[in-house]
């Protein structure tokens, strides 16, 4: 098999696909986005590739170069239309939510005024997340209406992408925890719960230790019913646990990290990920 | 073995000779640095910030 790997920095994900990719005998081509240029005219590539693995850690270049691939007529795991769904929130909660998959109650307002004023109806804490982002980066959490002033009015004079696109959830009163299953092709081989002691946000991108999961069936049918819903062979899906509730999804991933999981789990991603993408492409 | 230039202090660095550009190394001086190919050679630049759209 003959893998195409877009990627921008080769971080330890993607040096390990480089590695599993070898030890099966895959032949892998790295495709280093950042000083790569795509001429419209020339819609072809000089390699023959079977398909191409997403791995950009830039959301801009990911959603660019999959699609741009794609109009080469590779397919490209995830696929532009997935990441587009994934990478913007508001795609994925309303989307999620339109399918009766439990997330967040969420509001999107566009003006300060009216994001302040519909806080009440959540009810405080509240919390701000940007439209994009990643890794717990920019989220906040608003105790009451004086907070969540200023946060808004932060977001309003930088310069953020959708600084005047206002989207706001209630708070989860979850554990100190979080968990991250992984969906890969129609199967949830691998999950992890997410501690932070610390901190409310539970990335482990700020600090939160990994710890192995146990996948029951209720959450692997969220996870591959969330996949059904917005697409891609590759996805990372963040889900809180209610004491009422019960599991509610947080986010989904379309470049999904996963160093850490395989650290606890001891589980072979890259392999068990490159195996399965040789069987869709047998298919 | 291949030994190159740190671009911030002109200092040695030594990287494999099948590393990938977009690879990131620490130099002593404090600089992160990439590696890069250009004219079919490794070579090294400073390492782009994190981004506002970095991230999973």
């Amino acid at each position: 098999m003959r893998i195409g790997l877009l990627y921008d920095i080769l971080r330890w994900e993607e040096k390990n696909l480089v590695e599993e990719s070898k030890k099966l005998g895959f032949k892998l081509y790295p495709l280093y986005t950042k000083d790569t240029v795509f001429f419209s005219n020339e819609l072809k590539l000089n390699e023959d590739i079977d398909i191409f693995l997403q791995r950009n850690v830039s959301h801009n270049r990911a959603l660019v170069t999959s699609f741009i691939i794609e109009q080469m007529g590779y397919h490209v795991i995830n696929d532009y239309n997935n990441l587009i769904l994934c990478e913007n929130k508001i795609f994925t909660t309303y989307l999620l939510s339109k399918h009766n998959i439990n997330v967040p109650k969420t509001y999107v307002a566009f003006n300060r005024i009216s994001a302040l004023e519909y806080a009440k109806k959540l009810g405080f804490p509240v919390v701000v997340k940007p439209v994009e982002g990643s890794w717990g980066r920019m989220v906040a959490k608003a105790d009451n209406a004086d907070t969540l002033y200023s946060y808004l009015e932060y977001q309003e004079f930088t310069n953020q992408k959708y600084k005047d696109i206002f989207y706001v959830q209630e708070f989860i009163n979850k554990p100190n925890r979080d968990i991250r299953v992984f969906v890969i092709g129609d199967e949830v081989p691998v999950g992890i719960y997410r501690v932070n002691e610390g901190n409310w946000r539970t990335n482990t991108a700020l600090g939160a230790k990994a710890l192995p999961l146990k996948i029951d069936e209720e959450i692997r049918e969220i996870a591959l019913k969330v996949q059904k819903i917005v697409g891609g062979f590759f996805l990372g899906i963040d889900v809180f646990e209610d004491k009422e509730r019960g599991y509610i999804v947080d986010e989904v991933n379309g470049v999904p990290e996963y160093k850490n999981t395989v650290r606890v789990n001891n589980f072979n991603l890259s392999e068990f990920l490159l195996k399965k993408i040789a069987e869709w492409v047998k298919r | 073995m291949v030994i190159l230039k740190c671009p911030v202090c002109g200092g040695d660095v030594s990287v494999e000779d099948d590393a990938l550009p977009g690879e990131l190394v620490e130099h002593e001086c404090g600089a992160q640095l990439e590696i890069i190919k250009q004219n079919n050679r490794l070579n090294l630049r400073l390492a782009e910030e994190v981004g506002e759209d970095w991230g999973e």
